[in-house]
């Protein structure tokens, strides 16, 4: 057990990588940056459900990662065409000039 | 050796992290995403995670990195401009990131004390045999919806992002 690293790095890791992405998420007009900082929270829980996967020996974590894969994927192309179009109908990327459904 | 390798690909991923939301130029970001996903991917394969660590690489870093690129190039997304923050959430902002990290840290440390240790080897369920029996006979439902589910995300990107027909 003498080389070894504590299960809590990854978990404090995993939660580093999600504050940044939180971060991202809230700070960036860009919305092609927003779109990847969601990435960044989504494969910061990936790592949580890995690490909690390796502490209970079970593979159902693994599933849940992988199914988290799939969903970020049909995600990103759905997504990334709604940019698309956004930026057919408006000639711009920044979230706050894309504001006509509030209110 | 884990020691090594966990800090190394660690600082990797977080120095990464912050270039994400740092850098005003999307392709910048995006390139800074893929080292975050690239140490991810080793961080796995310590955790015994083989077959994630090869979906991470090839459907995040390969597949959704590149779309990304793509369209990123697509629009010709320039560097977006500074002005226009809340004087809040830049006075508040980063005072908030650190309490929540510390509050976290500390929950984590109490849950888990140093005696759970991660070696790298002392578990063998990652492989692709095992994630696949477990996906085709425990998860064989969600895996066949998720199939229904990509098939709406095709038709949904094509119907959105074509041209209009006169």
């Amino acid at each position: 057990m003498t080389n070894g690293v504590p299960l809590s790095w990854y978990l404090i890791l995993s939660a580093v990588l999600f504050a940044l992405g939180v971060a991202g998420f809230l700070f960036r007009k860009n919305i092609i940056t927003v779109f990847m900082s969601i990435e960044l929270m989504l494969n910061a829980v990936n790592l949580s459900f890995v690490a909690f996967s390796y502490q209970l020996r079970q593979v159902n974590g693994h599933i849940f990662t992988f199914f988290v894969m799939v969903v970020a994927a049909a995600e990103a192309a759905v997504g990334l065409a709604i940019i698309l179009t956004v930026f057919k109908n408006r000639q711009t990327l920044n979230v706050d000039e894309v504001s006509s459904m509030k209110y | 050796m884990d020691v090594i390798l966990f800090l190394t690909f660690a600082v990797i991923a977080v120095v990464c992290g912050i270039n994400v939301v740092v850098q005003t130029h999307p392709i910048s970001s995006a390139l800074s995403l893929i080292g975050v996903m690239g140490s991810l991917a080793v961080l796995y394969l310590l955790l015994g995670a083989e077959f994630i660590a090869m979906a991470q690489v090839i459907v995040y870093a390969g597949a959704i990195m590149v779309l990304f690129i793509f369209v990123i190039m697509l629009l010709n997304a320039g560097a977006e401009s500074k002005r226009g923050r809340s004087f809040v959430a830049q006075l508040l902002g980063f005072p908030l990131l650190i309490a929540f990290l510390a509050l976290a840290s500390y929950f984590i440390q109490r849950l888990y004390p140093d005696t759970a240790m991660v070696q790298f080897g002392a578990f063998h369920g990652g492989t692709a045999q095992n994630v696949g029996r477990a996906l085709f006979t425990q998860y064989l439902l969600p895996f066949e919806v998720t199939s229904v589910l990509i098939l709406i995300a095709i038709v949904g990107a094509i119907v959105l992002a074509r041209k209009e027909l006169e």
